[in-house]
């Protein structure tokens, strides 16, 4: 293994090269736009064998990959907030047909106002199209799964599409040291590509056809299972990649301090590092504080969640992401949870990071502070005072 | 932690200098961890920008841009203002490219006369050499390995042959 110094964006795209697919198809969008450069770069000086595509808009970079996916092949895009947006008809398209493409989404706010820096708002708002969604927290994980990306989506259980997530900037542009692993291994870990559901002369079938009320609820049910299934698939590859790669992971969350912890900040992506620092120096000072970190929002982690927050005294989810006249998705979704596996525990909404906004540690002290002596305020909008008379509806 | 602050105008290297760093740093073994960012948004040629190092024992977990730095490196000393030093740890240092001097706490090297002697566009790698000469946070050796790593072949041995000479000026 080689030690490099890297950016998220160019992590992903060794990883991606790793992976060896067959098509890439994408458009550049700021922050995503260095990950198909270097894509770009590697098929021009051959240490990448495939078709590189540059097509004229977002659609038609997923509708191409979706091309190449149902003619047998391994297929990567890339993009990032209205890029994604603009997308969004093919991505239920995309998992609809079952067709196991890898995206990279960096995550970007999304207009008006026009602003390029990172949020979550871009994926979260296409949580149900129907793909695989997990965040990476730092480059190294960014390659990581990049690799495994393509491992699970392809596996016969789940054919399902996986949005990999990078916080645009701060993970997609911050250089740290990465760990690139041999070819030789990425091939061990990771065979060629090969399915059933694709268009071959020898074994005509039918594609991407019509289905009616009666058959069109049974697909959706068997899309509903496969999400679900991928969540064991996900365990698998992770210790497969384990074995061969010596790095390990957690599967649908990540815990840190939280196991005998009364206060825990349930979040995602690059903001979780620094929420264990702060947790680090809140323990130091006699604070039984924790971290849970989701890395995957789809299949959803309801069970671990439960399990894990179910002796705490009270929960924070902190995340870059609002639903205008509610809350955060990924609080609603938490809470669905907890209440699901009927687990009872005072839980709190923290909003930041909106457009690129920095959240710094004692932003997250004061989260962990503010949980402790409990508020009537569910919904908290950190750096913003509201009037007092303002409630949560 | 180790934070440096670096000060420039777009395309005089300011990213490249800190990027340089952080890969040096990291590369000196395992207890050695760097992360380097620019500040983040549209690139303009001539307009300020803002470039980040932090270095420490243990991985860097805060990504956030540095509030109060141990360095603060200006490219441009039409960047330094007296204020800068708000934005600077209570035994920090400013090193600045610049003839003179300005008073405590900043420390000047004639980059542009060094740069221009070895046919360099831009100082930044003679700020990288000052900084390695004034902090120790890395060697030239190291510097050099980053640079042979990082920077295209053909502006390699200039750029390495930079770095020792700001650290033999700074030695003077």
């Amino acid at each position: 293994m080689a030690k490099k110094f890297l950016s998220g964006d160019e992590a992903f795209a060794e990883g991606v090269r790793l992976a060896r697919p067959d098509v890439i198809s994408a458009y550049p969008i700021t922050p995503q736009t260095i990950v198909v450069e270097r894509l770009s770069e590697m098929v021009e000086d051959g240490s990448l064998k495939s078709e590189f595509i540059h097509v004229e808009s977002e659609h038609s970079a997923l509708s191409c990959a979706m091309g190449a996916s149902a003619a047998g092949v391994r297929a990567f895009t890339a993009t990032s907030s209205q890029g994604l947006l603009y997308m969004a008809e093919c991505l239920v398209y995309a998992s609809g047909g079952r067709f196991p493409i890898v995206m990279m989404n960096a995550n970007r706010s999304t207009a008006l106002p026009w602003n390029i820096y990172g949020d979550q708002r871009d994926s979260l708002a296409l949580l149900d199209s129907g793909w695989i969604q997990a965040y990476a927290e730092n480059a190294q994980e960014s390659l990581d799964l990049a690799l495994m990306s393509f491992y699970i989506a392809e596996n016969k259980r789940v054919s399902t599409p996986f949005m990999a997530n990078l916080d645009g900037f701060i993970l997609t542009h911050t250089y740290e040291e990465v760990d690139v692993p041999e070819t030789s291994l990425a091939e061990k870990f990771l065979p060629p590509y090969e399915t059933e559901n694709k268009l071959d002369p020898d074994a005509p079938k039918n594609m991407a056809f019509s289905a009616g009320p009666e058959h069109n609820y049974i697909f959706k049910y068997k899309e509903h299972k496969a999400m679900l299934e991928a969540a064991a698939v996900i365990t698998e590859a992770e210790e497969k990649f384990a074995e061969i790669f010596g790095r390990k992971y957690t599967g649908l969350i990540e815990k840190y301090l939280a196991d005998d912890a009364d206060y825990i900040i349930v979040t995602l992506g690059s903001i979780a590092g620094l929420c264990r620092e702060t947790a680090d120096k809140l323990r130091a000072e006699g604070k039984r504080v924790g971290v849970v970190r989701i890395r995957y929002m789809r299949p959803f982690p309801a069970a671990e969640l439960a399990e894990v927050l179910k002796n705490a005294k009270a929960a924070a989810v902190l995340e870059k992401d609002i639903s205008f006249g509610n809350e955060g998705t990924v609080y609603t979704n938490v809470n669905s949870a907890l209440f699901k596996h009927g687990v009872t525990l005072p839980t709190y909404n923290f909003i930041g990071g909106l457009g690129g906004r920095n959240i710094s540690t004692a932003d997250i002290e004061n989260i962990f502070g503010t949980i402790e002596k409990g508020t009537d305020k569910k919904v908290n909008f950190i750096g913003i005072e509201v009037d007092e008379n303002e409630r949560d509806r | 932690m180790t934070e440096i602050l670096w000060l420039g105008r777009g395309g005089q290297g300011a990213f490249t200098a800190a990027k340089l760093l952080g890969a040096a740093y990291s590369a000196k073994g395992e207890v050695s961890h760097g992360l380097a960012f620019p500040s983040f948004g549209p690139e303009r040629r001539g307009a300020p920008v803002r470039a980040f190092t932090k270095l420490d024992s243990k991985p860097v977990l805060d990504r956030s841009e540095t509030e109060k730095a141990d360095y603060i490196v200006i490219l441009d000393e039409t960047l330094y203002g007296e204020n800068l030093v708000n934005l600077l740890k209570e035994d920090g240092k400013i090193l600045i490219n610049s003839k003179t001097g300005r008073g405590e706490n900043v420390l000047n090297i004639d980059g542009n006369s060094l740069a221009a002697e070895l046919k360099l566009p831009t100082s930044n790698t003679v700020m990288l050499g000052f900084l390695s000469a004034v902090s120790g946070t890395v060697s030239a050796e190291e510097i050099c390995r980053a640079i042979e790593d990082y920077m295209p072949e053909k502006i390699r041995e200039k750029n390495k042959l930079a770095v020792r000479r700001a650290i033999e000026e700074a030695a003077k």
